[in-house]
């Protein structure tokens, strides 16, 4: 049996109206460590105005956020702050990675910097710049909805199938053998200094 | 009389020296009398204000005859006159008395001085690390500890999508 559909009705796929509504209502979960804050901070005031694009609305609970942009240096200690608000986003969710320290620690090549975010959590959306303008952080945020727009599911299935990092090949040759070399002193010292304990009589009391 | 003159007058001896560049007046004074001369220069000068406490790692430093260099900043907010108390440390002795009982200010500026530069504050009241993370075991500001690390910073767990 046929029915007509009126003319205000109109057929699609699950996908696509779960991920036009997605798409179109991202909720940002601003972590800003840096000057890049500072931009993220004018893209959402009225000039730029983030809510041309749906994503205005700035939670600082990662438990209502699906897109963490990540806006500035993060360095060892702050790293594991990161993860677990990582862990803490509900699915779906993504993650923009904001300026050049974000992304690859930019200047910042010190013992204590991470270089580059994605490293350690998944990044959707790389966004270069020192720090970006806001045009790119809205043009990335486009790009993004674009992307979730084509390749997003209901179901998230297309987050299970990235089992890897995605960053760039890790580590400097130079400082993966300094820290080598460094371990296996240190462990010839410890021998070494065991060694001359046993060696040593301990003092006998009379 | 000068506060440089004072301190001249009652400090005198094996390794005590004064001298100035441009504008400082430095005091250089051995680590054993570190508390009696900044208590002196408390009580009796007038210097009130602990500006600050610094280290400097004089490794392959020309001239040095000392590893490390701690140097304490003090002011008299009277007078606004200012004077640096420096005195050498040498492994394996890095340890120098606490001026938190003189100035609570301190706390905070040894913990850092230790922090960088491993330099022990004998009757600190918190002596842990203030800026790395509580297991990092290098000093960082050491002038053998190298620029980029030894890899601290790339020893995190991974998270990927998979198990996010």
């Amino acid at each position: 049996m046929a029915v007509a559909a009126s003319d205000n009705v109109f057929m699609t796929r699950l996908d696509a109206a779960a991920n036009w509504a997605r798409s179109n209502s991202l909720w940002p979960m601003p972590f800003a460590t840096a000057c890049c804050g500072i931009e993220l901070m004018a893209t959402a005031s009225s000039r730029y105005d983030i809510a041309r694009f749906g994503a205005e609305v700035m939670r600082f609970s990662p438990r209502q956020c699906d897109l963490l942009i990540v806006a500035g240096r993060v360095v060892m200690k702050m790293l594991p702050v990161l993860q677990r608000i990582w862990l803490q986003m509900p699915e779906p969710k993504w993650c923009v990675s904001m300026g050049a320290c974000a992304c690859t620690g930019g200047v910042f090549d010190t013992y204590a910097v991470v270089l580059g975010v994605d490293r350690f959590i998944p990044v959707d959306i790389y966004v270069p710049g020192c720090p970006p303008r806001p045009e790119q952080l809205l043009a990335s945020l486009i790009e993004l909805q674009d992307a979730i727009k084509k390749h997003g599911t209901m179901t998230g299935k297309e987050f299970a199938e990235r089992r890897t990092a995605t960053g760039p090949a890790p580590f400097s040759l130079e400082e993966l053998r300094r820290s080598r070399d460094y371990l296996l002193n240190k462990a010839e010292q410890d021998d070494a200094a065991q060694e001359e304990r046993a060696r040593t009589p301990t003092k006998q009391h009379p | 009389m000068s506060t440089i003159e004072r301190l001249t007058q009652r400090f005198a001896g094996e390794g005590y020296s004064s001298s100035r560049f441009r504008d400082n007046t430095r005091f250089d004074i051995p680590s054993q009398s570190l508390v009696d001369v900044l208590t002196f220069l408390k009580s009796d000068c007038g210097f009130d204000l602990l500006v600050d406490i610094t280290a400097v790692d004089l490794l392959e430093y020309p001239d040095a005859r000392n590893r490390f260099r701690v140097v304490y900043a003090l002011a008299n907010t009277v007078t606004a006159e200012r004077i640096y108390v420096r005195t050498h440390l040498d492994e394996p002795e890095l340890t120098l008395a606490s001026v938190v009982p003189m100035w609570l200010g301190a706390d905070w500026m040894e913990r850092e001085v230790f922090d960088m530069f491993g330099i022990r504050f004998a009757g600190h009241p918190n002596l842990k690390r203030i800026l790395m993370p509580e297991e990092f075991t290098a000093f960082p500001l050491r002038k053998d500890y190298p620029l980029r690390g030894r890899g601290e910073r790339h020893n995190f767990p991974v998270i990927t999508r998979a198990e996010s």
